[in-house]
């Protein structure tokens, strides 16, 4: 084997959840059931390498929670305002491409911001820049650059979001210095230049 | 008015709130301008109503044991539909089917001209060392497709740079 | 009741076929096509929970989540390669 080995401590999350989904779809969650599924993930991962998620070894359940509630009222939301939009603007739309730089460089976290950004209201992942961690958006209903801004801001409120449940102790002290103001809040846009956000 | 009837009633709302989701995204996509914005209507309603339609299963089948297989479904969905949106979304823009005029804000843009400028200049430079432009050329992009992980600008103006490369040889 | 539900059901969805066949006919892009065909995918899925819910039984479940796993491949396949020409 030429891969570099995974210890069996990296795969667990993968291991569990190769089980849960064995269990679910014999909709039997017997022990049984479990353990034959159990042997059969390990299987699958000892014989198909993938290169290991790197987590980020902390998930707080608290902010998990809301940031799911919260993520399905705005998925909802999502749906109302396309089905409004089409029907009562429909052809004058007026979208734009926007930059929007993320605090966080694991790519664990850009991918689900990514994923959440795309699901929630006006706002769709065109473009990926891994060195610099910039998501970039197409957004319905954006006109100009003051909207422009509220989305950014919005999509950071995203990431802040998301780091508060799964994000690295690091990336969380970032945005604890951040909210309590010692740092300034401006952000180099994509092209390097620095912007306003007062 | 028993539960039976209750059951049955919320079922029935969402079997149709679902439906009406389809009906959404049919229509944005018939309604909208352009490519990316179409892209909206093709992943949103579609989590949503699969979501309900999903519900109403359940619920019709009066099964806690189909709550997880369910979920799972749904998840799938869930972690794919963007997924296929953001590709088709990015292919959309890197082959022109946007439609510039149709964009108040384009931050992209200024990132991929300055990056063409760029790459332009470097075409430049390597012409007037002396190299031949294919060299240049090979550099640049030399081996498979690179993964998603690229910079977006480096690989989006190709058309255009083959084009540029092809006059200049015709000049020579 | 539920038959009721389930006519308007399928009207809606009938609709909802409709104009997507209509987008992939019309284009005018290769991309819009494959947009359409996508969201088409996604209404067969809605059927098919639709004909469970009414009829009480289970057995497109195995379809339904293979569809939601591998539905998107399509999609990517084609926008990976697509070229440049319209």
């Amino acid at each position: 084997m030429k891969h570099p080995r995974v210890s069996l401590r990296q795969e667990l999350p993968l291991v569990i959840w190769l089980v849960l989904i064995w269990g679910a779809l014999w909709r039997d969650f017997s022990v049984g059931n479990l353990l034959f599924g159990a042997l059969i993930a390990l299987a699958i991962t000892q014989l198909f390498y993938l290169p290991p998620v790197e987590l980020s070894g902390r998930f707080n359940i608290l902010h998990g929670i809301s940031f799911t509630g919260i993520f399905l009222l705005q998925l909802v939301k999502a749906s109302f305002e396309v089905f409004y939009l089409a029907v009562a603007q429909g052809p004058r739309l007026n979208n734009s491409v926007v930059a929007v730089q993320l605090r966080s460089s694991s790519d664990l976290l850009v991918t689900t911001t990514g994923h959440v950004i795309s699901l929630i209201p006006g706002s769709l992942v065109v473009e990926v820049d891994r060195s610099t961690s910039t998501l970039y958006l197409h957004c319905m209903n954006v006109g100009s650059t003051e909207e422009a801004d509220q989305v950014r801001n919005r999509v950071r409120g995203v990431e802040v979001r998301l780091i508060r449940a799964m994000g690295s102790r690091e990336e969380l002290e970032l945005v604890r210095r951040e909210v309590d103001g010692h740092t300034d809040t401006e952000w180099p846009s994509a092209t390097g230049r620095k912007e306003d956000h007062s | 008015m028993n539960t039976h009837v209750l059951l049955d009633s919320i079922a029935a709302i969402c079997l149709i709130a679902g439906a009406m989701m389809s009906l959404a995204a049919a229509i944005g996509l018939i309604r909208f301008p352009d490519l990316l914005s179409r892209m909206h209507s093709a992943t949103k309603p579609q989590v949503l109503g699969l979501l309900l339609m999903l519900i109403a299963v359940a619920i019709q089948l009066r099964s806690w044991a189909l709550v997880p297989v369910l979920l799972i479904a749904w998840v799938f969905q869930l972690l794919t539909a963007p997924v296929s949106a953001h590709m088709v979304g990015r292919a959309g823009y890197r082959t022109k089917h946007l439609r510039k005029e149709l964009l108040k804000v384009d931050e992209l843009d200024e990132v991929v001209a300055a990056a063409a400028q760029y790459r332009a200049s470097e075409y430049k430079e390597a012409a007037e060392a002396g190299e031949s432009v294919e060299e240049a050329v090979g550099d640049q992009r030399g081996g498979p497709l690179p993964d998603d992980a690229e910079t977006p600008a480096a690989r989006v103006d190709e058309p255009e740079e083959e084009e540029r490369v092809r006059r200049r040889r015709e000049r020579e | 009741m539920m038959q009721t539900v389930l006519i308007i059901v399928s009207v809606l969805l009938s609709l909802a076929a409709a104009g997507t066949i209509y987008r992939i006919a019309k284009g005018p892009s290769l991309l819009d096509r494959v947009l359409a065909t996508d969201v088409l995918l996604a209404i067969f899925a809605a059927g098919l929970a639709t004909d469970m819910a009414i009829n009480q039984h289970l057995e497109n479940l195995v379809l339904m989540v293979s569809l939601s796993l591998i539905g998107f491949i399509g999609s990517v396949t084609v926008a990976r390669f697509v070229s440049d020409k319209r």
